[in-house]
């Protein structure tokens, strides 16, 4: 078994239950102790100091934080230690007004790439890589965070940051890199651009893609897979919690294993902001649990999944999570359906003659709301009958109304013509209020 | 006897088939005939130039959806009824049109057609059975 920590990562429910009710009671008390924001939180919820708390269950009655908590404290705000112990700042990348902050203590450093660690080993990754990040390196937590982690394992790591196609797959090839950091997205970009390359997959060692940042759909990864010759592993993470990390892949691929001895994971309703048990699908809540820097309680994720805590069948035993179903946020409404951008893709990359790349506009007229879909038509082969390209264009449209109960547009265009994204993709134009 | 013919994806916004247009013209390639299909959403252009393999390459280029395929090619009279006569040579042995499009230039007093037929080979037989003559790629090249 490729293990970081094997010993707490196969240790039984009760024991890591019971590191996980020590460890809450710890950052309550920390957390109302030294942040004047929860401070005044916990106390109006009569949580306190939590020593109230004596089960894990509990934690209900502690309120959530959310984003705009991140925001409406910028940059320092939440921050629980004198700015003399913090050594390190990260924020996301701010597509919404100001960045999200998070700063570390040197221990905080130090269990992150633990975490790092343990994922980047569950997807396989030993001290004989040589991994190529390809993240951006900035304040962006991906590609230092993973970064540390790989070389806490001792695999040999190539901050290569992200752009310039050619020189990309020229490391690769010359370094004999056998490990892809990256964006779904950009891995899908850069595994195309090897296929359309003068140098055969046989010039490249690739056997490793650990992929995060984004939701990657099954489809999405056999692509990739299929195009680099590699084994993809998904893995979770978010700037509010210290970035990658939280949870991550092993080689079953059933759903994430979270490091459950530093966050502690909650699935809540998206009707009613009520916990839900296990195997059932909401937004998840996310409390850290060995945090000194910045420490959060019941972070709201926006992202939706299930957990699950039946020991898996790598050995490990830490609670998993499903790949994520879309966010709260960036889930569409259309004539009153709930459609994920996650649900599409996987339609498209499953059909032939187009490629996997596309791009949802939401439009609304007349009151009323249209879905189109832009995709490129990447084989000529059904140009001989307009027929044939007129059934390809409705049988998308067929299996994306059983896959949403929702009847879209299909558009083809040509290939190439459709923007490729490096870091996050940003494929939703919702037209609706302008 | 079948020549070939370029069929190329076309989206539908403004300046697809200028895009294309440009391409053959930039790689110094004429257009001896064209025929677009379309409806709201795309269309399909198809063309005959007097050199395929040049025009196709430019077109990749440019991002084109393109594909190569034969077609074969009638040099009917210029007079009414001539290119009845063919179509009814092939109806009257079932074989099916799929679409039909004229040349740009004309030769003497003949017009030449293009046929998108199932079997070229059979369609091809056929007509010349009859006594039609099937335009080549050197009538093209020498247009």
């Amino acid at each position: 078994m490729n293990c970081f920590q094997k010993e707490i990562e196969t240790l039984p429910r009760k024991e890591i239950e019971a590191i996980q009710l020590e460890r809450l009671k710890w950052t309550v008390n920390y957390c109302y102790n030294n942040t004047e924001f929860y401070h005044k939180k916990l106390t109006e919820a009569g949580v306190f100091d939590g020593s109230k708390i004596k089960q894990l269950s509990d934690i209900q009655y502690i309120p959530y934080t959310t984003k705009d908590d991140f925001r409406d404290n910028y940059p320092f705000g939440m921050m629980a230690v004198p700015m003399k112990d913090i050594v390190r700042l990260h924020a996301s990348s701010g597509t919404t007004g100001k960045p999200t902050v998070g700063v570390y203590t040197k221990e905080d450093l130090d269990i992150w790439s633990d975490c790092v660690a343990r994922v980047a080993m569950a997807g396989g990754v030993t001290a004989d890589d040589i991994i190529q990040i390809s993240f951006g390196y900035g304040l962006f937590t991906g590609a230092l965070g993973l970064h540390y982690g790989l070389e806490k394992v001792g695999a040999m790591v190539i901050p290569a940051s992200s752009g310039n196609t050619e020189k990309q797959l020229m490391m690769m090839r010359d370094f004999g890199v056998t490990g892809l950091v990256a964006t779904p997205s950009y891995a899908l970009y850069l595994s195309e651009a090897i296929k359309d390359s003068a140098y055969p997959l046989s010039d490249y060692k690739l056997r490793l893609g650990i992929l995060g940042s984004e939701p990657c759909t099954p489809e999405m990864r056999e692509q990739i897979e299929k195009n680099m010759g590699v084994f993809v592993s998904d893995n979770y993470g978010m700037t509010e919690l210290g970035g990658p990390g939280v949870s991550g892949d092993c080689p079953v691929r059933d759903g994430m294993h979270f490091a459950e001895d530093h966050f502690l994971p909650e699935i809540i309703s998206r009707e009613t902001d009520e916990p839900l048990g296990e195997g059932e699908v909401g937004e998840l809540v996310v409390t850290t649990l060995t945090k000194k820097g910045m420490p959060v309680l019941r972070y709201r994720t926006k992202d939706v999944t299930k957990l699950t805590y039946e020991p898996c069948a790598c050995g490990r035993t830490h609670a998993r999570m499903s790949k994520t179903m879309g966010r709260t946020d960036d889930m569409l409404i259309i004539k009153g359906v709930n459609v994920f951008p996650t649900q599409i893709e996987s339609v498209l990359i499953s059909m032939d003659h187009i490629g996997p790349h596309y791009q949802l506009v939401v439009t609304r007229e007349n009151f009323k709301d249209s879905l189109e879909i832009k995709v490129e038509l990447v084989n000529a082969d059904l140009l001989e009958s307009y027929g044939e390209l007129d059934k390809l264009k409705r049988r998308i449209e067929d299996k994306l109304k059983s896959v949403l109960g929702l009847q879209t547009k299909v558009t083809l265009v040509q290939p190439k013509t459709l923007e490729r994204f490096q870091g996050k993709a940003k494929r939703i134009l919702d037209l609706r209020n302008q | 006897m079948a020549i070939n013919q370029l069929s190329v994806f076309v989206e539908n916004k403004k300046g697809t088939i200028l895009t294309i247009t440009k391409a053959i013209a930039d790689a110094g390639v004429d257009i001896r005939a064209l025929s677009v299909a379309d409806t709201q959403d795309f269309g399909i252009l198809r063309l005959i130039v007097s050199d395929t393999e040049k025009a196709k390459a430019a077109l990749h280029e440019e991002n084109c959806v393109v594909s190569a395929t034969q077609v074969i090619a009638v040099s009917v009279s210029d007079v009414p009824g001539g290119l009845h006569q063919v179509l009814e040579y092939l109806a009257e042995e079932d074989i099916n049109v799929e679409y039909v499009y004229a040349f740009i230039t004309v030769s003497g007093k003949h017009a030449y057609v293009v046929l998108r037929v199932e079997d070229n080979d059979k369609a091809s037989a056929l007509l010349q059975s009859k006594g039609i003559t099937l335009v080549t790629e050197e009538d093209i090249k020498a247009l």
